[in-house]
Order: C-alpha cells, then structure tokens, then sequence
C-alpha cells in the first residue's frame, strides 16, 4: 500500500492523520508541476508556467467546486494562543535582530496581505507575510508552527513566499536577512544579512532552490544596485553574486551609462524570482528599473544596460550567458522583473525553447532561451502610448516626450503599470499566456529641474486619471495578439491578480470584485466563482489524499476547494 | 464525512455574509514588529553640523557639490554606499585620509572627520527625494491653440459663460486646474471633486441607481430612497447600463496630445 493510499483511507474513515514535515525531495524540484503531489516552489515548477497538469477539477465538473476549508493566520509575535483562526495556540517562536517590542504588535498600516505563493510540500503548506512564516496542515488550515522576525524596518510591502531544501525552510525579511527555518519545528537554524539596510534595500523576493543554491533579490527604491545572490543551503555562505549593473572600470555595459558612479547607483533590482531551465542551468529573470527612475542625469546617458532587461545567468557560475533589454533607458519606473515563462513550441514554423514576458509597460516579448535571440514583441495594453518606435532588435524605444516633464505628460501605463508583479500563466494546451492587464492613465510631472537628477522615486509628481478598464488578457504566443480579454466590470483599474492554468481547461484568478473565478482556457468564458473577499495571491494546485485542491489566499485568509 | 463537508459550507456562509460588510482582513496591520522604511538618522547637533558645514565648505564642496548631491566631477554623497553606511566619520575616514579614484587624500583629523561626517548625514535621503525647489510654471501652452481646441472638442459639453465661468480664478495652482479639467472625479493631488459632479448611476433592466458595486455576478443599486437593491448576474442577463458621467473625459485620453492639453491649460486660466 503506497502511502497516498493510507493517508486516503485515514482520510475516509475519520481517523486522526499522523502528521509530520516531510523533507522535500530534491528531484521534485525538477519536474513539472502536477506530476507530483507538491507546490514546492514560487511557480509550482520551474518553468514558471503556472500550469498544473492535473485534470480532475476541469471545464465540466468545476461548477461543482466546493469548499474544503478556511483558515485564517495572525501576523505578529502577540499571535499565540486562542486566536480567531483555526485551531493554533502554539507558542510564537521568535528572532530577529530588530529592537521593536515583540509583545508590541507594531505594524506597517495596511492590513495583513498574503500575496505570497504558499509551498505545498508532505500535506503541509508553508506560506508566509513580511516577518512571519507558519507551517499549517494542508487537510484543515491547523497551524503547525508561527515563527516571527523583529524587524529593524524596511518597506513591508509584501513577501512573495518561501523556499525549501530538504527539511529547511527560508523567508527573505524587509530588513535584508534571510532566515533559515527548521521545516518541521520552525525553529530558526541560522540567518544571514543579504543586503545593507543602511543603504535602503528592503527584500521581499522568494528564495529559489536550485540544486545546491539559494537564490535571493531584493528591493531598493534609492539609487543602489541590484543584484542576484546564490548562497549555500546549509550555511547561507555567499557562493556568488551577480550585478544587474557595471560595477568597476571594465565591466561589460558600462558604456551604456553616463558615468562609473552613475551605473553603480543605476538600481536594475531582482525582486520577483526567475525561471530555470535545468537543461542549460541558466537561471532567466527580469531585472529592475534604472535609477533615479523618473529623471535623466548625465550619470545615467545611454541605454542602462543591464536594467529593465531579461538576463540568463548560469546557477553553477554566477556568470551572464545572455541578455536581451526590452526598455532601454526606462523613466517610468517599469520594472521588467514580472515571472518570464519558459516553454517549447512552435514558431514560425520551427521548434524552439523559448521564454515570454509581458511588461509593466505594456508590451510582450517572446526571444529563444538559449541564445537570447529576439522572436516577437507586440503589445498588450490597448492605453500605452509611450512607445516611439519598435525597433530592428524588437526593443520598446521610449518617446522622450513621454518622460516626465515640467507640464506634464499623458501617459500610459500610469506607475503601477500595465500588469505588475501578480504571476502570469501559459497553457501549453492552448498556446495562451494570461496576464492581469489595466489599462490606466497618469499624468507625469517633473519636480526636480536640477540637471543632476534627484535619487530614487523622487523627483516626479504623478496624478492618477482612472482605467478605462482591468482585464484578464490571453495572448497568443505565436502573433502577441491578443485572443480574448475578460473586462472586470466596473470603472475602477487595478493591476489585477496572479494565474493558475490547469489541464483540466480552466484559468483560476481572483477578479476585481472580491471573486475567485474559474475561466474556459480557450474563451474566457465564465465557468465558476465564489466571492471569498479580495483575493491576494495566485491561485495554486496539488494533489492531496487522491483529491486535486485549488488553494488561494484572500487577505489574512486561505482557502482552498475540491469536488467531493 | 457528510458533517464535515456540512460543517464546512456552514462556516463558509457565515464568512461569507460577514464579508459582505466589510472585506477580509481590514483590521489593523500587524504585520511587523516597528521600524521604518528605511534607517532614520537622528537630527545631528547644530554646533557639530555648522562646525562640519565650514570644514566640507573648505574641502568637499567644489567638487561634491554645496547639497553633497555631486559637483564638479565628484558623486553624489547622499547615496553613496559608504556615507549610507558610515555612523560617525568611522567609514568616511579611511577614503579622505587615503583618497580614492580621482580624489586626492586630505590630511583632517578625526574630529573634523566626525564633523563632515554629521553636516552630510544632517541631510535627509529619502527614497522619493522630493523636490527641493519650485518647479517653473507648467503653463507652457498657446492659450489662442487651447481656446480653438476647446471649441471642437470641449464646447459640446461646456461653456466658459455657463458651467466654467471664472475656472481660471478658482485654481490657485495651473497644475491644479490641469488635473481637474483632466478628469473632475479623478483622484490627483489638488484635483477637488466638487459637489456638483453626478454620481455614476446604473440600469439594471428597468430600475435606475447609483453604482454601490459591480462584478460579474452581482450589481449594487443605491436606489433615490435610500435602500440598496442587489441583482444577480449571469452574462448578459439582466440588461445592464453603466453611466459614467466622465466618460466624456476618459474616451479623450487616447485622443489628446501633450500639446493640446498644455495649450487648454493655458486658454483656461484666462477664463477669470
């Protein structure tokens, strides 16, 4: 008897399920997501495809969909013991180097936001928010362990998940320290700082495992470099580090920049994770704005290589295998760091491997993953207008009218951006990449005359002018045009919620109005929903006891259904 | 089994109709423990900042800049790594007694060190630095090219004897009055939605309210009573209008130039 089959038969029967951490198999990590019974990393695989193979939840039971729990989660180191969630009243385990009062609550304003992707490894889910991580039983949302960081500050705006090796557990903190968890206790085995705090990084990124490596990224919203970091799993040694931007005389891409100065505070910050392809060991991920984002010193002339750019970095060595820079010389603060999409299929005619991204600025781009090589570019957000001309290479080359300017400039999309950091998804059954699309205008004005630029954010005074609509966009790789786009009704915009794409026919994304919604992959067209408050997070799936489950979380709350 | 999946779909239903008031974790943050979003230097003594101040007038100045923003040919000291993580002139130091690149050293001791040191952290570094001076005007348009675009595009809807006489005198701030015209219900920074404005109302078959809330599933009615109405939906059924009162407005920003809006601007301040 297989070990799924007990746990079924414990299930049915309503015995009490032995639960306890189970080490994540490494080999997992490596296959695609649904051939095996875990969410083990940010994107479910590495593809970062956000395509579940699993079918039993599909185009014709799915208005069967039903909930299995709720379960809610108490951010804080005040949380222990009798709170409003389910089951809990284990002690908070505590770290931390910051010098808040534990007991104190604190808070950053705003209310607890998971927007992270939650592994699913052994029946246990491990989910987290800025400094704090908890284990809960994937069977019933009971919390197994809370474990709480004191903070020394940093910008708390989200923490997009965990990740796993073996029995470890890791959760980057806004104040730059990645924390290494025991899976099964919670209990921290060690921390490490990854980024200075004095110079304003913040980290919110989920690690990703690869093999023996740990790979970090962080924040920075003042002028200072971005970089991806590999570290040792067990001892958190840095085994190398890669700057997205020039950093001595010599480096290749300095002559894209102004000055040696300028480039090394030209930013280029990783915050959201890449994709790998095991094949080539190359590690593909979008890379951050220029900085300072909004205005034009002479320190940051050119085109600001490697910043706002796809990059493809080999995991063993560190080392650049390719680039491809889809925004030269951004001056909206677009990040390029939205999930790139690995997947093979046909194009023009020829197979190839290939990796997509739809922008914060509008526009998707398609180029082979083993060379860098341009395949298509076109745009997905009917607004955008900044754009002066595609040119040979498929690159976005900006208006500069379109900067901000004393007057002020029109300009589509407004900062959010087009879409953002909520995860796409791409159907290799239907050849569709969705991505939450907003079609919103600002008006850009610059404050900051001083030719020699201000840092960071500043600089700018932006009014936001509404939508004129949030969409859930399906782009046909092989055109970039669009195949069908879903409006949320109503006249507020918004950068919308990540995607689950499932064999079974169907897109899963939160909605605009507070719905989890389930889409016909080929249409669009409305299968089933269930109003759960507003969604958060992407939609996840896996397979638990025999039954596939789609978790989501909306707020301080997950959630997760199956068909009984 | 079955009073588990019961239990379940009770609990949901009570969620559920909790929610309805009011959305999922609105309640106070606890997310961290205090702190700030990035380290917060304590305001440095005056004596020790002016004492500071004449030393870097001396040495630093000509080439960082009197702002330490940068100057001739040296970087802009506010967001260079050292002087972010420098305390007390500890980090400082080695680079002014050592030199460093085109820097050449300089022989101060460690207490004039300490002193450049608090006159440079004295400066606040913040993330969306503000601007330090009053931008010129935003009034760059032809106010004639703004009065012709206002009579083909804007004169359908309005009037500068009727509805926006005397605009121009109720904008202390251009830019003020270029966001209200840009979009009267917007949101921006000094655009004030007046009372006047209509509501957004909507027609759900043959009943006509203001719009509390649409998804695809529901529509929300605020009805002239007072009541709210709710109705289900399923595609296209019920027949449902939204009138946006500003839709005028937002069908022009695909359309506008820069240009055009600048010279409206510039006609419209006029109208006094």
């Amino acid at each position: 008897m297989t070990i799924k089959k007990i746990l079924l038969t414990a299930s049915v029967s309503l015995l009490p399920v032995l639960l306890s951490a189970q080490a994540l198999d490494p080999t997992v990590l490596s296959k695609p997501l649904g051939a095996t019974d875990t969410w083990p990393t940010y994107s479910g695989d590495y593809s970062g495809k956000r395509f579940s193979s699993l079918k039993q939840i599909n185009q014709t039971n799915v208005k069967n969909l039903t909930l299995s729990w709720v379960g809610k989660v108490t951010p804080g180191a005040g949380a222990g013991g009798g709170r409003g969630g389910f089951g809990g009243g284990n002690p908070v385990i505590i770290g931390g180097e910051g010098q808040a009062d534990p007991n104190a609550g604190g808070g950053f304003g705003g209310a607890a936001n998971i927007r992270a992707s939650i592994l699913q490894v052994g029946g246990v889910l491990y989910l987290s928010l800025p400094d704090n991580a908890w284990a809960v039983d994937a069977r019933d949302g009971h919390e197994i362990w809370h474990y709480f960081w004191k903070t020394k500050g940093g910008t708390h705006i989200g923490n997009r998940g965990l990740g796993m090796w073996n029995n470890y557990v890791y959760m980057e903190t806004p104040d730059d320290y990645i924390v290494c968890l025991d899976a099964a206790t919670g209990k921290e085995k060690w921390h490490k700082e990854i980024a200075s705090f004095n110079q304003q990084y913040f980290s919110t990124m989920s690690p990703i495992v690869i093999g023996n490596h740990i790979l970090t990224g962080t924040g920075n919203d003042l002028d200072e470099p971005g970089y991806i970091q590999s570290l040792d799993p067990e001892t958190g040694e840095v085994q190398w580090r890669f700057y997205t931007v020039p950093m001595k005389k010599g480096d290749p891409g300095l002559e894209t920049w102004g000055s040696l100065d300028g480039a090394k505070h030209g930013a280029g910050n990783v915050w959201i994770p890449g994709s790998y392809d095991p094949e080539t060991k190359l590690y593909i991920v979008g890379t951050g704005n220029p900085s300072p984002a909004y205005t034009n010193p002479q320190s940051r002339d050119g085109d600001n290589l490697y910043t706002c750019s796809i990059v493809a970095v080999n995991v063993e060595t560190g080392k650049m295998a390719w680039y491809y820079q889809l925004n030269p010389h951004d001056t909206h603060d677009w990040d390029s760091t939205e999930t790139p999409i690995l997947f093979d299929g046909e194009f023009k005619g020829k197979q190839r491997k290939m990796v997509a991204h739809a922008d914060r600025n509008g526009y998707f781009y398609l180029l082979d993953r083993l060379t860098g090589e341009h395949l298509l570019t076109s745009k997905f957000s009917d607004a955008a207008n900044w754009v002066k001309e595609v040119n040979a290479k498929g690159q976005t080359i900006r208006d500069p009218k379109k900067d901000s300017i004393v007057p002020g400039a029109l300009v589509s999309p407004n900062n959010g951006g087009a879409t953002n950091w909520p995860p796409p998804a791409f159907s290799p059954n239907t050849g569709l990449f969705y991505v939450p699309t907003n079609e919103a205008y600002a008006m850009y004005y610059l404050t900051e005359t001083d030719p020699r630029g201000a840092m960071g954010l500043g600089g700018k005074d932006e009014t936001g002018l509404g939508s004129l609509g949030s969409y859930l966009t399906a782009i046909d790789y092989k055109t970039g045009k669009t195949a069908w786009r879903h409006r949320y009704p109503g006249l507020g915009g918004n950068v919308g919620n990540g995607i689950l794409a499932t064999a079974g026919g169907l897109v899963f994304a939160g909605d605009a109005g507070g719905n989890l919604v389930a889409y016909n992959d080929a249409t669009g067209k409305i299968l089933w929903h269930s109003h759960i408050g507003n969604v958060s997070n992407a939609p996840e799936s896996y397979t638990l006891d025999g039954k596939q489950y789609i978790l989501v979380a909306a707020g301080d709350t997950l959630f997760t259904f199956c068909l009984y | 089994m079955r009073k588990a999946i019961t239990t379940a779909v009770l609990t949901f239903s009570v969620l559920t109709c909790a929610w309805g008031q009011a959305p999922p974790g609105a309640g106070p943050g606890r997310g961290g423990g205090g702190g700030a979003a990035f380290p917060q230097r304590a305001p440095g003594d005056p004596a020790v900042v002016a004492r500071g101040r004449a030393q870097y007038g001396i040495h630093c100045n000509f080439c960082h800049g009197s702002d330490a923003r940068g100057g001739e040919g040296g970087p802009n000291l506010l967001r260079s790594d050292i002087v972010l993580n420098d305390q007390k002139g500890e980090g400082i130091a080695p680079v002014v007694l050592n030199g460093r690149g085109e820097m050449p050293s300089l022989q101060l001791t460690a207490g004039q060190i300490a002193d450049i040191a608090a006159f440079i952290h004295n400066f606040p570094v913040n993330n969306r630095d503000p601007a330090r001076f009053k931008p010129p005007t935003i009034l760059v348009g032809n106010a004639a090219a703004g009065e012709a675009f206002f009579k083909t595009t804007c004169a359908g809807c309005h009037s500068v004897t009727g509805d926006l006489k005397g605009i121009g005198a109720k904008f202390a701030d251009p830019k003020a009055l270029q966001n209200y015209w840009l979009l009267p219900a917007g949101g921006g920074r000094g655009a004030v939605a007046p009372a006047h404005l209509k509501p957004v109302t909507v027609t759900v078959g043959t009943t006509t309210g203001r719009l509390v809330r649409i998804d695809d599933f529901v529509v929300t009615l605020a009805l002239p009573n007072g009541s709210q109405q709710t109705f289900r939906r399923s595609g296209d059924v019920p027949k449902v209008v939204i009138n946006d009162p500003m839709q005028g407005h937002k069908d022009l920003f695909p359309k506008y130039k820069d240009d055009d809006i600048h010279n409206l601007t510039s006609y419209l301040v006029t109208v006094k």
